[in-house]
């Protein structure tokens, strides 16, 4: 009696048409330390000024003049500018800033938790999906800091001691908040550059014109790859991703209680955590596969960033998609079961109140479009994995005006009812990020490697020697002076 | 050693006048020489293209009694500590502080601030009210945790560092590409160079290259 595995099912299932380049490994076959040393960093060393970056670049950069000028805006005239109003006081501000801090938890995700659990296919993606949760932090931290309105007083927000002798409500979510994003950017940030540190040695070595070597020299601080260093190099590494994990989990947590701990109907929920760290990855790895899928055509990464990451991504948007499809499910529960009147009326009103649209929207893109990627031909076809994935960017966005904006207008007292239109400011401000983001990433991919290297060294000589007969050898002998000692005999393994 | 066979051996070279018999200033100038040595090499270093051979080097150059060794490699090779005998778990314990500190201080600035410095009545709860501390208190762990890990890591590492001696060492800038280098330091107390030379060579290494410091 056979036991039918996993494995022998995806066997049997058809293998789908892909080009003859595309591959379903981790990483593409003949790589080795060298080739992938020499792939990642070329493209940041040798590559040439292609025209389609200047061009993007451009691009990226008139966004961010809109930006800069809705910035300068808001600063000088006020939140007034917003279509903002006394009863939707949180608008495109708190919509975007929650939609962008969601689309770098995938970032975290990717990095921390994965590692975690020995998920080694995320190596190839875990560099600029690091990246992506940093800018997104950015962006999202924009947002915030502008609609403080009186700017001049946002570090208020941080308990510096002063001559008025007060300090923050730290009973507030909202203060919560702060530390939470803050501490969020900050370890983000360092666990990137901690990463970033041995592959900056390995362009410092690489790079040929002087002053490249030399800034890449300050930039890795000396690294010289001593076991000693790699040594507490990687305990700190691991610990790192232990705290991000529960940190991840807590940033978008803290920002569904923001929502959660206030009595507006539509917001007063217990399964807003879950359901808004779903949400966050739902955006996040749409983002990732967005950002992906045209990165490793233009940089001819396909052998590192395979076909395997992008549908393992699709399969966890998937995954992910159901979870926030529950919290669909959940909120209008919760507002029938309540009994209450007023969450009643809220979640009929999302249905068919004024902007019923967006619900349903909302629920076509995020429910009903990600079910596609059940279909193997369709996670692995790039043209429907990148459509589906820009439809689950838009859904993620609607979720959170769904969630924020209708349930704003109409809130207990209709008296108090009143409509929300977003004003030229508002779009400005929005499109702009998309300024911010793109400048930060294109950047990025120019200047740093967007793979990391020594993580992928690993990797590939993991493959090498033990890739092909994991199951037969055991795991790597600590003491194998017999098999390992003769160089002769190591190719024949691998 | 070069240089030294190269002054001992053929005498027709010397010069008429310090000729044959003037073997005891060769013999001097051979002392000096290995003195100057000494006190030049930093260490001997092997370069290897895999990691079973470095391992085993490690492990035979601990055999001989080497304790003052370390690697050099591309990516953290599994075992190599164990190999060379290194030992360390400063980092959990120092993060396991850092973030001590960081969860007590941010209690204390909430427990301080909303109970005794700007102690407000909010919705009537009481003062020392712990479970609205509790997020800030865990965010600041994770903080300070990340940050004790990360400058501690660098600074235990000597980070930043503008020069170290395998810098110097020719074709070193493999090392973060696809060569591992095993090197034996010369304050090793059982560092001699000619016998430490000798052990490297017979490692099987690509290349066997003395550090200068």
């Amino acid at each position: 009696m056979a036991v039918i595995t996993p494995r022998e099912i995806s066997r049997r299932l058809p293998s789908p048409v892909v080009d003859a380049d595309e591959t379903f490994d981790v990483v593409g076959k003949g790589n080795t330390l060298a080739t992938v040393t020499q792939k990642v960093s070329d493209a940041v060393l040798r590559d040439r000024l292609r025209p389609g970056w200047v061009a993007f670049l451009l691009f990226a950069l008139l966004l961010l003049g809109v930006m800069a000028v809705a910035v300068v805006g808001i600063v000088v005239m006020g939140v007034g500018l917003w279509g903002i109003n006394n009863s939707v006081g949180w608008g495109f501000d708190i919509i975007n800033f929650v939609w962008w801090i969601g689309i770098g938890h995938a970032g975290t995700l990717i990095s921390a938790i994965l590692l975690l659990v020995h998920q080694n296919w995320r190596t190839s993606i875990n560099r600029f999906a690091e990246a992506m949760t940093i800018f997104a932090v950015f962006c999202a931290g924009l947002f915030v800091l502008s609609h403080v309105g009186r700017h001049q007083y946002a570090y208020w927000l941080f308990p510096l001691p002063n001559s008025m002798g007060m300090w923050p409500q730290f009973r507030s979510p909202l203060e919560w908040d702060v530390f939470a994003v803050s501490t969020y950017a900050t370890v983000s940030i360092l666990f990137w550059y901690v990463g970033l540190i041995p592959d900056l040695a390995t362009l410092r070595d690489r790079a040929v014109r002087p002053l490249v070597k030399k800034a890449y020299g300050i930039a890795s601080l000396g690294w010289r790859g001593s076991n000693q260093h790699w040594h507490r190099y990687m305990a700190v590494y691991l610990i790192l991703a232990g705290i991000s994990t529960p940190l991840v989990l807590s940033v978008h947590s803290t920002i569904s209680f923001d929502f959660a701990f206030s009595q507006v109907p539509g917001w007063h929920a217990t399964v807003f955590p879950p359901y808004f760290v779903a949400g966050a990855l739902v955006g996040g790895f749409a983002m990732v596969l967005i950002l992906a899928i045209p990165l490793r055509e233009i940089f001819n990464l396909k052998d590192l960033i395979t076909m395997r990451h992008l549908e393992n991504c699709a399969k966890i948007l998937v995954c992910t998609t159901i979870f926030v499809s529950y919290g669909y499910a959940m909120e209008a529960w919760t507002a029938y079961y309540s009994g209450s009147i007023d969450e009643r009326f809220m979640a009929w009103n999302r249905a068919f109140g004024p902007y019923g649209w967006s619900y349903w929207s909302l629920l076509f893109c995020n429910m009903v479009m990600p079910q596609l990627l059940w279909f193997r031909k369709i996670r692995t076809n790039l043209v429907w994995l990148y459509f589906i994935s820009v439809v689950l960017s838009i859904g993620m966005w609607l979720e959170r005006w769904v969630i924020i904006v209708v349930s704003l207008t109409r809130t207990m007292l209709p008296s108090t009812w009143h409509g929300y239109t977003p004003t030229g400011w508002d779009w400005a401000q929005y499109i702009g990020t998309f300024g911010l983001f793109l400048t930060c990433f294109l950047l990025f991919c120019r200047v740093l490697p967007v793979i990391a290297m020594a993580e992928m060294r690993e990797l590939v000589h993991h493959e090498m020697h033990h890739g092909a007969h994991a199951h037969g050898h055991g795991d790597a002998e600590p003491n194998g002076g017999f098999s390992g000692s003769d160089p002769s005999v190591t190719p024949a393994h691998a | 050693m070069a240089q030294h066979a190269e002054r001992t051996s053929p005498e027709i070279e010397f010069p008429i006048g310090i000729g044959i018999n003037n073997r005891g200033a060769d013999i001097r100038a051979a002392e000096v020489d290995r003195a100057q040595r000494k006190h030049s090499v930093w260490g001997i270093t092997a370069e290897f293209d895999e990691t079973e051979p470095i391992l085993n080097a490690a492990r035979a150059a601990r055999r001989e009694g080497y304790t003052r060794m370390d690697a050099y490699t591309p990516m953290p090779v599994e075992g190599l500590s164990d190999a060379i005998g290194y030992r360390n778990k400063q980092m959990p314990a120092l993060m396991f502080c850092g973030g001590l500190f960081g969860c007590s201080l941010g209690y204390f600035i909430q427990w301080y601030s909303l109970g005794y410095s700007y102690a407000l009545n909010h919705g009537g709860r009481p003062y020392h009210s712990w479970p609205n501390f509790i997020v800030i208190t865990f965010e600041c762990t994770i903080l300070f945790t990340a940050l004790t890990g990360v400058f501690g890591m660098l600074i235990l590492n000597g980070l930043p560092t503008l020069y170290h001696p395998m810098f110097g060492v020719e074709g070193f800038e493999r090392h973060s590409q696809d060569r591992f280098f095993l090197t034996i330091e010369a304050r090793d107390k059982n560092f001699d160079f000619e016998k430490t030379l000798a052990f490297m060579r017979s490692m099987g290494a690509l290349r066997v290259d003395v550090v200068e410091k």
